[in-house]
């Protein structure tokens, strides 16, 4: 049978092999894509992003048992760094749940960023995809979390949630580097350190000064996800969003400009190829090189050319 | 893009000596391979479910207490109920040569005991991974 | 003056060594200096720094006369299958002249499980004996008189449940707690960070460990409450200075849990011992046990201000390095082990166990067991390097590097100190790395031969497997679910849930000393998983840190 037939009909194996074609751009990985297109767009996709040691993987962990408990299914993407000297990576989130795996209701699967930065893996959002048409109710992305600005969250979630932690000393920091702007949700976790004031006051001001948010106001809630503290009121605060992000038409708004955006990544890609195939196959490549190497020539006017010549 | 080995390293049974297992996911690391390293405690049916979801195309098992005459199998046992025979299975630890050829038979390719050098493990996937 | 004429002389030496280069360079990887003089140690004062054996800061040895009087304890490390088997062992060794036991018990029993649990498929009885109730104890000790023999328990997790169950077997020996000689390990934090048999997160855990230190200083007052481990944390891969560092770090967090619980030091300080690895590097391990007491006397006084000299004293059991054995040509393995036990020696250990030569493949056979006795015994009455007390102080060499190492070790606490102390270091995952960063350099250091293991990377042989290996029977998983069925039908299971429904109370109630009901639920044959589960229930589970 058919992969794609295969995973819409449930089968854990299929997935995880559609997710592999998808993730090393297997020849088929396309056609799986398109196949599943259809049956996308009905998942709770959610970003898990913050600082290292926030504890992003013990608080994903103990929100999708909360959503077990409701009954709904759960994905979780979790995205680790890949070495750029070697190319390869540790994925350690599933360390920190292991519990998960024996709940067949859930389907965790780890990606190294393959050279991706701004905190997913190159093919997150395509996996997300796999998973939605899986059926899924609630996806989790676990972004990289090595403490650098990861934007990239808020193109593949519905609802993204930073999480802090108090005295890590860097808390300011971790606000600076631009996550101020990308949460819907922030969480202070580990909330039973000193600290844990200062840091919610400092966050509630700098949210206050924010004038980008103005539909949502976003929240600050505390936990101790690792004795499951606050996990009741998150969930609350994660229903809301929902809720805002329908009726206040922001969903439609989001997703459509995530569709623009995907459009334009996937038109640039094979433009990108074609345009690469044609110059490299006669050694025109080499030979604009050489030109711009011995000042013949601005790279500008020979970008110029080449297009000139393929949109003819 | 070019396509990733994918090895879960993971430590079956109780034992907590994790610095063999360590050693050998930065090895993979290093090699480029992509390394799911899953922590202590692993039961068969959590390592087998493990595999399944990240799709890996190596399970390397890492046992020091003795254990492995019992657990190993179980691991084979279990992919093989996931349609995952073509996984290659591999082991190292505490074990003895006498217990090589009942674990080769009942399907672990091949068992590393200690000294072997990290390279030879990283030569032996790249040679058996086949797709 | 003097050593300004030295300077002189050494800036020759320099040149001469700069021709001999030219023709013969040195080999690489080389760790310490070429040499050492009087330059080395012009900053040590022998008072202050080095003083008299059994005085401050006791780097010389905890004992006025070390061994000139009694050797160190030769105690083996032994335990396997059941309890019966292991009794069998146990006085086999007494009858070979050891001098006290040393019990290994099985993972199961580490982590606080019964043998019929699911989880422990596989594991009975493999890596050390299975207890799973008072009445595998009371077979374990049988015929072993506990008023006069002192055992040392490797137990962490469940360190509290085997401890009672000790004492309840002792009681009906008719030797009261009071007389009871031995150590618990009781070292949750290396198990964190190295050894990985934890149950319970940190905070409940150092609960358990400070109401055993209170418990013992009232009623077991000659038991060695703890035994904080760097054989571990060596074991998984660290320097020798991290060895002593992180563990000297974790004796700190022991002692602050317990002033912290309302103890005073002097009454637990004098109770605590710790573990060392003897390993491969002889002069190094020798200033490494020295630096190591120096460093603990000087926390002890200056930190905590503990006022009696007992409180001062680092007392240490020593092992050879397990992970130091080799597989290949395992003959070899008598000869590192006893360099490993020369090094403890002139390093003035109070005890040893020495690995046997098999262990790389199996757990020990009998044979194999008594020549890694025999090698003590050879060191101790034929090798002259017990007749002197610390022979080798004044080497401008050992006293260079026990200062060098003291060095490193206060700066790894301090950079502890200031993340918080040892438990906020393991909970970053802080420690852990820094032991796999030196794991993994090692094993580069071995893969590119800048260092050589004989037999493994160098002057190998084709060899055949070895022969008779000690195998665990595949049945003792059996006999103990069998002996575990019996029990609890055999016992009054009414009592038996008051009494755990009693630790479940007290487990609950943080200023409640977990010993006594824990003793009580034993005593009604409580399995270990029993009891261990209620605390599990009250206290959930640690999550580990891993990063690599």
């Amino acid at each position: 049978m058919d992969i794609v037939q295969e995973l819409l009909r449930g089968s854990r194996r299929a997935l995880a092999r559609a997710i592999t074609a998808v993730e090393n751009d297997y020849e088929e990985a396309g056609s799986i894509l398109q196949d599943i297109y259809p049956f996308t767009g009905r998942a709770h996709v959610i970003g898990i992003t913050g600082p290292p040691g926030a504890g992003k993987s013990t608080l994903t962990d103990k929100l999708a048992k909360e959503y077990r408990g409701q009954g709904k299914t759960v994905g979780i993407v979790a995205v680790d760094p890949t070495s750029p000297f070697f190319g390869g990576a540790i994925l350690g989130d599933r360390i920190r749940m292991n519990e998960l795996t024996m709940d067949p209701g859930v389907f965790l699967r780890s990606m190294g960023t393959r050279g991706s930065l701004g905190g997913l893996a190159r093919k997150t959002v395509e996996v997300v995809k796999l998973m939605d048409a899986f059926g899924k109710d609630i996806i989790f992305i676990e972004t990289v979390g090595v403490g650098q600005s990861e934007v990239d969250v808020i193109k593949a979630a519905d609802t993204t949630v930073v999480v802090l932690v108090p005295g890590l000393g860097d808390d300011i920091q971790a606000i600076k580097a631009g996550i101020l702007e990308i949460g819907d949700i922030f969480v202070i976790n580990k909330a039973d350190r000193d600290g844990v004031e200062r840091l919610n006051t400092e966050l509630e001001m700098m949210l206050d000064l924010n004038p980008e948010k103005t539909l949502w106001r976003p929240v600050v809630k505390r936990t101790v996800a690792s004795r499951g503290e606050g996990l009741v009121e998150l969930l609350e605060a994660l229903e809301n969003h929902r809720t805002f992000l329908v009726t206040s038409g922001e969903q439609q708004r989001r997703r459509s400009a995530r569709t623009k955006n995907e459009l334009l990544v996937l038109l640039n890609e094979h433009i990108s190829k074609k345009v690469l195939e044609k110059i490299t196959v006669g050694g025109e490549l080499d030979s604009f090189v050489e030109r711009l190497e011995n000042h013949q020539q601005t790279p500008y006017a020979i970008v110029n050319t080449i297009l000139a010549e393929m949109l003819r | 893009m070019e396509k990733r080995i994918r090895v879960l390293v993971a430590k079956p049974g109780l034992d907590g000596h994790d610095r063999g297992a360590k050693v050998v996911a930065r090895a993979l690391r290093d090699a480029g391979f992509e390394v799911i390293y899953t922590g202590l405690r692993q039961t068969p049916e959590q390592i087998a479910e493990a595999a399944l979801e990240e799709d890996v195309n190596v399970v390397a098992l890492s046992l020091l207490s003795g254990a492995h005459n019992t657990l190993f199998p179980k691991v084979v046992e279990l992919l093989k109920e996931r349609e995952m025979q073509h996984v290659l299975i591999v082991g190292g630890g505490v074990i003895p040569d006498s217990d090589i050829p009942g674990l080769k038979q009942a399907g672990v390719a091949e068992i590393f005991t200690p000294g072997t050098p990290t390279a030879a493990i990283v030569e032996f996937i790249k040679v058996h991974v086949t797709q | 003056m003097e050593n300004q004429l030295l300077h002189g002389k050494m800036a020759e030496y320099t040149a001469k060594v700069e021709k001999a280069l030219a023709k013969n360079p040195e080999r690489h990887n080389l760790e310490h200096n070429r040499l050492y003089t009087p330059l080395d140690i012009e900053e040590l004062d022998y008072e202050r720094d080095l003083g008299f054996p059994g005085s401050y800061p006791y780097t010389r040895g905890v004992q006025p006369t070390m061994y000139r009087g009694r050797f160190w304890t030769m105690r083996q490390y032994a335990g396997f299958a059941t309890a019966e088997e292991s009794n069998k062992r146990y006085r086999y060794l007494l009858e070979q002249g050891q001098t006290g036991l040393s019990c290994a018990f099985d993972l199961p029993t580490q982590i606080g499980y019964d043998s019929d649990d699911a989880i422990s498929e596989g594991e009975v009885g493999k890596v050390g004996v299975a207890i799973d109730s008072l009445a595998d104890m009371e077979i374990l000790f049988d015929g072993i008189d506990l008023g006069k023999v002192s055992t040392s328990m490797t137990i962490n997790a469940p360190a509290a449940v085997l401890l009672a169950m000790y004492i309840a077997v002792a009681e009906k020996q008719g030797v009261s707690a009071d007389k009871l000689k031995g150590t618990i390990q009781n070292d949750i934090l290396k198990e964190y960070a190295a050894r990985g048999t934890y149950i319970f997160p940190p905070k409940p855990s150092m609960r358990l460990i400070t109401n055993i230190f209170e418990y013992c200083s009232k009623h077991v007052p000659q038991w060695n409450t703890i035994s904080i481990s760097g054989y571990h944390i060596r074991e998984a891969g660290s320097s020798a200075a991290q060895e002593i560092a992180f563990t000297i770090a974790d004796g700190i967090a022991y002692v602050d849990a317990a002033i912290k619980a309302g103890l005073d030091v002097d009454d637990f300080a004098g109770r605590l011992s710790f573990f060392w690895n003897a390993h491969n590097n002889v002069l190094e391990e020798v200033a490494k046990f020295r630096a190591s007491r120096r460093v603990w006397a000087k926390v002890m006084k200056e930190r905590f201000g503990a006022k009696n000299p007992k409180s001062w004293m680092l007392r240490v059991h020593t092992q050879t390095a397990g992970s130091m054995l080799t597989a290949q040509q395992p003959e070899n393995n008598i000869v590192r082990v006893a360099l490993q036990t020369a090094a403890a020696v002139l390093g003035g250990t109070q005890s040893l166990h020495t690995n046997s030569k098999d262990e790389a493949l199996a757990l020990p056979t009998e044979d194999a067991v008594r020549i890694a006795l025999r090698t003590q015994q050879i060191v101790a009455y034929e090798s002259g390097l017990a007749d002197v007390v610390d022979p080798l102080a004044g080497s401008y060499y050992i006293e260079a590097l026990t200062s060098q190492i003291e060095k490193e070790c206060w700066e790894y606490i301090q950079k502890i100190d200031d993340m918080g102390g040892a438990v906020a270091a393991i909970e970053k995952g802080y420690i852990q790395r820094e032991i796999q960063e030196s794991a993994y350099k090692w094993q580069l250091e071995v893969e590119s031969k800048k260092r050589i293991i004989v037999g493994v990377n160098q002057f190998q042989i084709d060899e055949k497997p070895p022969e008779g290996l000690l195998r665990v029977d595949a049945s003792v998983g059996e006999m103990q679910k069998r002996k575990l069925s019996a029990l609890r039908a055999k016992r009054d299971n009414a009592v038996l849930q008051e009494k755990l429904k009693a630790l479940e109370t007290a487990a609950r109630e943080e200023s409640t000393n977990l010993m006594p009901p824990i003793l009580e639920a034993v005593q009604a044959y409580g399995t270990l998983g029993e009891i261990c589960g209620v605390l599990r229930s009250v206290f959930g589970e640690y999550q580990a840190h891993v990063s690599l």
